[in-house]
């Protein structure tokens, strides 16, 4: 924890600001506008949002808030797939708190519970495999959403539950992975994104070399960092550096915690329960091409799809017409002609306006007035 | 009364075994005269009320925490301290409390018996008198084991005007302690989320501490708010909105237990919007802030008391939050429940 | 996304399904360690190591002197940036 202060310590944070400033002020002019930069991350938006950062880089920089919050694009139709196995009698539904809120198509999860389906919010999978411990009569279905980071332990717990025969243990699994979604970001033909800041904790799983590929490809830079206001303006400041010269690769502002290759340990527990590659679909981003996971035969037998009725596994949606303009970093989430008035954190249309990370919420919750004094 | 008896719906039915309970435990508990004598009303003699003020001062508040008991109280001493606490920040002192239960059928009577006490014990400290009560015992499943509701009453002296629109730029804002200790803790001491830490509830009458602060500083204090469900934030932005002012936080001076702080880190919560039980705010006027703050600190209930603020301006109503990096964001209400997260 | 924090391995609880006591800033939970990689060694020597916890799984061993060499890299920015610039 000590550590931890260390990178939020403010003489460190103004430093950085002073050192990114100077190196980004000669790069904007040579662009004839500011350096647009994307963190993928909702981590990061949160920690620019609630630090004040934005506020403080200089106007030579432009944060774009990224689609990377797991929330923000899961589609209508896995909410109502929950919904759908939570108002199952017998059945038990465990879930973070994050998709509680999020609207499916007639009910959010939380309006289900009113309505008397047993909906348990939880911290961890494996308090989902100890609840169907306990409750050996009743099904218990861990709804499990989340980018890689998320993935090894949906994997581990499927992993326990098998070798321990807990047979009432079910997993709706609607994990996503983040590279693929980089990759159809890139292909937008509006698009207009410098750089990236690199989401620190997906890294951490599928490590530093997963990049490549993307970078080479595409001649765009990307800087993986972590999520204290020193870590995330160090990567910030390599970024800035990359443009200044104008070499671009991936690189690393978060070693403490992110290796070349990752996790191996986990990334060999996603392969041995999970097939990825499946396309999915995202709210907002439609198909995105093979960014899903289905679970491997040898755990069909835990797989809560099974459980559902047909119609809840074709149903298709239509996107919000904004969203996805907001995803891609096209519309500022206060220029969707709906911010604040048709799609409001009471009301929202989206999870890009439920999740407190959510480029919408979170800037609808702390949009700022007064610069520093 | 034996130990592993059960509340059962004839103990709300009015007849021969209500009687009992009520002899047995509420009598005996509160013990309280006007109680005793088993009027369908208490009656309180006006020259008693009027020799301490010129205002009565009446309020009511309902419990359903779970679960009912958690490190650092227990429902019954929640709702004493509760409805006690929204009479103290109005400037009245505290003299009588009604208190009402409803029980889910099933209920351990030896677990009744000690939240009665509770409340009789918190009660006599604080020389308030529980002087009223209604027992209603509901089937199983229409209600959680045991909801309470209190009413209290007290008297303002004239002397005192608090008013949450009272307060105008240049106040300072003042918190008596730690943000988010109940909240917190009743998280934890639901065990849903495996977390375990040695955080306990702040629940306590503030009384005391608000008396003798109004003793000394009766017009340089404007307003007193007790911090509960909607945690500092939502009292905050109550306040910004009746005296339509905008009020600035300062990030580094809010007291956060360090287990606060690290259940906010895990879960993905604002410590802002945690609740509390023993918790106030007070606006100040910005000269004498440092005088009350002294004289906070030297009383128990204060003892980590801080400056956390200030009213910067007049008709924006807005809560404002001053970063340690001296950012400014602005601070919204949140439209529900803060739910705990991963992302 | 991806709420992490670090977390202190206190004790292990269950060497065979790899779960250890962890704390952060004085709370304490149940954690899965088996994801981490021990490179052969003991799992009694992650006590004491900071760990990233996510979801109740810690996800990765905190270098520290990674974490001290990156502030002084930091430290040493202004040098570089008054010579560049």
């Amino acid at each position: 924890m000590k550590q931890a202060m260390n990178f939020r310590d403010p003489h460190r944070v103004n430093r950085l600001i002073k050192c990114i400033q100077a190196k980004a002020a000669p790069v904007a002019e040579r662009l004839g506008r500011p350096l647009q930069i994307m963190e993928v991350c909702g981590g990061h938006t949160h920690a620019i949002v609630n630090t004040g950062l934005n506020q403080l880089l200089p106007s030579s920089i432009e944060l774009i808030h990224g689609p990377g919050c797991p929330v923000c694009v899961l589609p209508t139709h896995a909410i109502d797939q929950a919904v759908a196995l939570a108002e199952y009698s017998n059945h038990i539904l465990v879930s973070f708190g994050d998709p509680l809120r999020v609207p499916g198509s007639q009910h959010s999860l939380l309006d289900a519970k009113a309505k008397g389906a047993q909906i348990n919010t939880i911290y961890s999978p494996l308090d989902a495999l100890k609840l169907a411990k306990s409750y050996p009569n009743k099904t218990i279905v861990f709804f499990a959403i989340g980018f890689d980071t998320t993935i090894p332990s949906t994997a581990c717990t499927l992993q326990m539950a098998l070798q321990q025969g807990i047979s009432n243990f079910r997993v709706l699994c609607h994990h996503i992975c983040l590279i693929p979604v980089l990759m159809t970001l890139l292909k937008q033909q509006e698009i207009q994104l410098d750089g990236f800041l690199g989401p620190g904790h997906v890294s951490m799983v599928i490590g530093v070399q997963a990049y490549k590929p993307i970078v080479q490809k595409y001649h765009k830079p990307l800087v993986i960092a972590g999520f204290e206001p020193v870590d995330i303006l160090h990567a910030l400041y390599k970024l800035v550096q990359q443009f200044s010269t104008q070499k671009y690769a991936v690189q690393n502002a978060y070693s403490h915690v992110v290796s070349a290759t990752g996790n191996q340990p986990a990334q060999q527990a996603i392969n041995e329960v999970f097939i990825s590659g499946v396309d999915a679909k995202w709210r907002g981003l439609g198909l995105v091409p093979i960014s899903g996971l289905s679970i491997r035969p040898q755990y069909r037998s835990l797989d809560a799809t099974l459980l559902l009725e047909k119609k809840y596994c074709t149903k298709q949606e239509s996107d919000p017409t904004y969203c996805k303009k907001v995803l891609t970093g096209s519309l500022k989430p206060q220029h969707c002609p709906w911010f604040g008035n048709k799609c409001t954190p009471h009301h929202p249309q989206s999870g890009l306006m439920v999740s407190s990370e959510g480029a919408c919420a979170a800037f609808y919750s702390s949009s700022t007035k007064a610069k520093q004094g | 009364m034996s130990n592993d008896q059960i509340i059962t719906l004839a103990h709300g039915a009015g007849g021969e075994v209500m009687q009992q309970l009520i002899d047995k435990l509420f009598l005996k508990a509160f013990n309280d005269k006007p109680l005793r004598q088993k009027e369908d009303q208490a009656r309180i003699p006006l020259a008693e009320l009027h020799a301490k003020g010129d205002r009565l001062a009446f309020t009511t508040d309902s419990y359903v925490v779970s679960p009912l008991f958690f490190p650092g109280g227990d429902i019954g001493k929640l709702a004493v301290c509760g409805t006690l606490n929204d009479l103290a920040v109005g400037g009245a002192q505290p003299l009588y409390l009604s208190a009402g239960f409803i029980i889910e059928e099933g209920l351990s009577l030896t677990l009744l018996e000690e939240i009665v006490y509770s409340m009789a014990k918190t009660a006599k400290e604080q020389g308030v008198s529980i002087i009223t009560g209604d027992t209603k015992v509901v089937e199983r499943g229409m209600a959680d084991k045991l909801f309470i509701n209190t009413t209290g009453v007290g008297v303002i002296p004239q002397s005192i005007q608090l008013s949450a629109a009272n307060a105008r730029p240049g106040d300072k804002i003042l918190v008596s302690g730690f943000i988010g200790d109940h909240g917190a803790t009743v998280m934890l001491a639901r065990d849903n989320l495996g977390l375990h830490s040695d955080l306990q509830s702040d629940c306590a009458a503030l009384y005391p501490l608000i008396n003798q602060l109004l003793l000394q500083h009766t017009h340089d204090i404007r307003c007193i708010r007790d911090v509960t469900r909607g945690g500092i934030g939502g009292v905050l932005s109550e306040i910004a909105q009746a005296s339509n002012i905008t009020i600035e936080l300062d990030e580094v001076a809010l007291p956060v237990r360090s287990q606060t702080r690290g259940i906010c880190e895990l879960l993905g919560l604002d410590p802002l919007f945690l609740a509390n039980e023993g918790l106030a705010v007070f606006v100040v006027d910005h000269q004498h802030a440092e005088t009350v703050l002294q004289l906070m600190q030297q009383h128990p209930l204060g003892q980590h008391a801080q400056i956390v603020g200030e009213v910067t301006a007049f008709s924006i109503n807005h809560l404002h939050l001053k970063t340690r990096y001296g950012a400014r964001r602005i601070v919204n209400v949140p439209y529900g429940l803060q739910l705990p997260r991963i992302c | 996304m991806c709420l992490g924090i670090p977390a202190k391995v206190i004790s292990i609880l269950d060497k065979e399904n790899g779960t250890a006591l962890v704390e952060t800033g004085g709370v304490r939970r149940e954690a899965c360690v088996s994801l981490l990689s021990l490179q052969g060694k003991s799992i009694n020597n992650l006590i004491g190591e900071w760990v990233l916890l996510h979801v109740g799984f810690a996800m990765a061993i905190i270098d520290q002197q990674e974490a001290l060499d990156t502030l002084a890299l930091i430290a040493s920015l202004d040098g570089i940036d008054a010579n560049n610039d």
